[in-house]
């Protein structure tokens, strides 16, 4: 039976490991490679390293990590961050990652998605979404949930599935750092509207949140941060938990 | 002992290439018949669309080669695909190693199946076979696949996705993984290091 995954998420500011709340405050916590490899060996499914400020600053996501991150860990991992052309997808999936997320470039250009999809195929293309409520409706955010957009975030997933991607990393920002759980309702409605995995993220708090998500809200995987980061829910135990609540999950 | 991993354009070659470093094995990404023929051991990887993989591996008379290989030979994902009979996506005559036909997942429901098949899920219906000794267990590995292999009288294990299909396939010198061991943890590592034990 195919399993429920569960993604710690590494966001990186110059080669270091941190994690803002609500994206703003940054905190540092650790070499990324050794956090990789310590997560690995832990049990976690999958990982994302998320360049946080590649977008803001105009910078690359630095090929070299990826490289040393691929030649220590036996577990898949995708990279996100500044990503706008097929020949960035390019020479991270050669440095070794096996996905790629993109962001603020596929609501730029939505027509990347199509391109990187026929490039590199459907598997290796996560198109990530920052969502928040205004006044009542889902839209689309960007640049670190920071700008708003004029798409309702369903209909957004929608046309991101069409045109290719393989998978929606959707992150809501008015759940993103407050620990309060993760937005099931919004996530059930996409991932039950689409044909697509659908990886939640934003408001890991506890481990029956992980639990809500995959049952109310039909997730296919969850990511966390800081609750991983600061050993406040060791991966082992809350595997442990799932197990327990009748999710399928990989021991 | 030389491993050769056959060159073409297919993705996620670097991955299979650092497993292999990660066992200690001397690996090389080549396209030289010269050197693939003298191999100890070849591995096919690959991940990408099966028609346009077909028509670059026939313009560098790449399947003509896989056809004569007579060392151990381990496909990987598409690898898989390829080296069966054809293949449904894009209509796609394979390189016909193994007599089974490569179908596209439709599941009956799409809520709960979504596709591609992406995540963990697990090994079961094992065979006694020498690429399966002492896996750990659970036997988990990682997929990430829309289309699958039928089930075959070569086929020494199974995963269930919407009903059971082809993890592993066998055939004299050829075997054939549709997950990605390079990206399975231990239970993968186990099956790589397997393989270059044969």
């Amino acid at each position: 039976m195919l399993t429920k995954r569960i993604i710690p998420c590494l966001d990186i500011k110059d080669g270091r490991t941190v994690k803002g709340v609500n994206f703003v405050q940054l905190r540092d916590a650790g070499d990324p490679v050794e956090l990789a490899k310590i997560y690995s060996d832990e049990g976690a499914d999958e990982l994302v390293f998320l360049d946080i400020t590649a977008t803001v600053d105009k910078r690359k996501t630095l090929a070299e990590l990826v490289t040393k991150v691929a030649m220590a860990i036996n577990i898949p991992f995708t990279v996100g961050g500044g990503i706008s052309t097929v020949e960035d997808v390019k020479v991270l999936l050669n440095a070794g990652a096996d996905k790629i997320s993109i962001n603020s470039a596929a609501v730029k250009n939505p027509g990347v998605i199509d391109e990187m999809a026929r490039e590199f195929g459907s598997q290796c293309i996560v198109v990530a979404i920052d969502t928040r409520d205004v006044d009542g409706t889902d839209y689309v955010h960007t640049h670190g949930g920071r700008k708003p957009t004029l798409l309702k975030t369903q209909a957004w997933a929608q046309e991101v599935a069409d045109r290719g991607a393989g998978e929606i990393l959707l992150t809501s920002m008015d759940h993103d750092g407050t620990k309060a759980g993760f937005a099931n309702e919004l996530t059930a409605e996409i991932s039950a509207a689409l044909s697509i995995p659908v990886i939640a993220s934003g408001g890991a708090g506890t481990m029956p949140h992980f639990k809500d998500v995959f049952t109310f809200g039909k997730a296919d995987a969850a990511l966390a941060a800081s609750i991983f980061h600061f050993k406040e829910i060791p991966i082992p135990e809350l595997k442990s938990y799932l197990i327990g609540e009748g999710i399928s999950i990989r021991k | 002992m030389k491993i050769a991993v056959i060159k073409y354009n297919a993705g996620n070659v670097q991955s299979v290439l650092y497993a292999l470093e990660r066992l200690g094995a001397e690996a090389e990404l080549t396209d030289d018949p010269e050197k693939i023929l003298n191999a100890d051991k070849v591995i096919f990887p690959g991940q990408g669309e099966a028609s346009t993989a077909m028509t670059y591996l026939k313009a560098r008379k790449l399947d003509q080669l896989i056809r004569e290989i007579n060392q151990p030979f381990l496909g990987v994902c598409l690898g898989l695909q390829l080296l069966c009979e054809h293949s449904e996506e894009n209509n796609t005559e394979c390189l016909g190693i193994f007599p089974v036909k490569v179908k596209k997942f439709i599941p009956e429901n799409s809520q709960e199946f979504k596709v591609p098949h992406i995540g963990w899920n697990e090994l079961e219906n094992l065979a006694d076979n020498v690429l399966l000794k002492d896996l750990p267990d659970p036997k988990f590995l990682y997929y990430v696949h829309s289309y699958y292999a039928e089930l075959s009288e070569s086929t020494i294990a199974t995963t269930h996705y919407i009903h059971d299909f082809t993890a592993i396939l066998h055939r004299d010198n050829y075997w054939a993984i549709q997950a990605h061991p390079e990206k399975s943890s231990t239970v993968g590592e186990k099956l790589l290091s397997n393989f270059l034990s044969i």
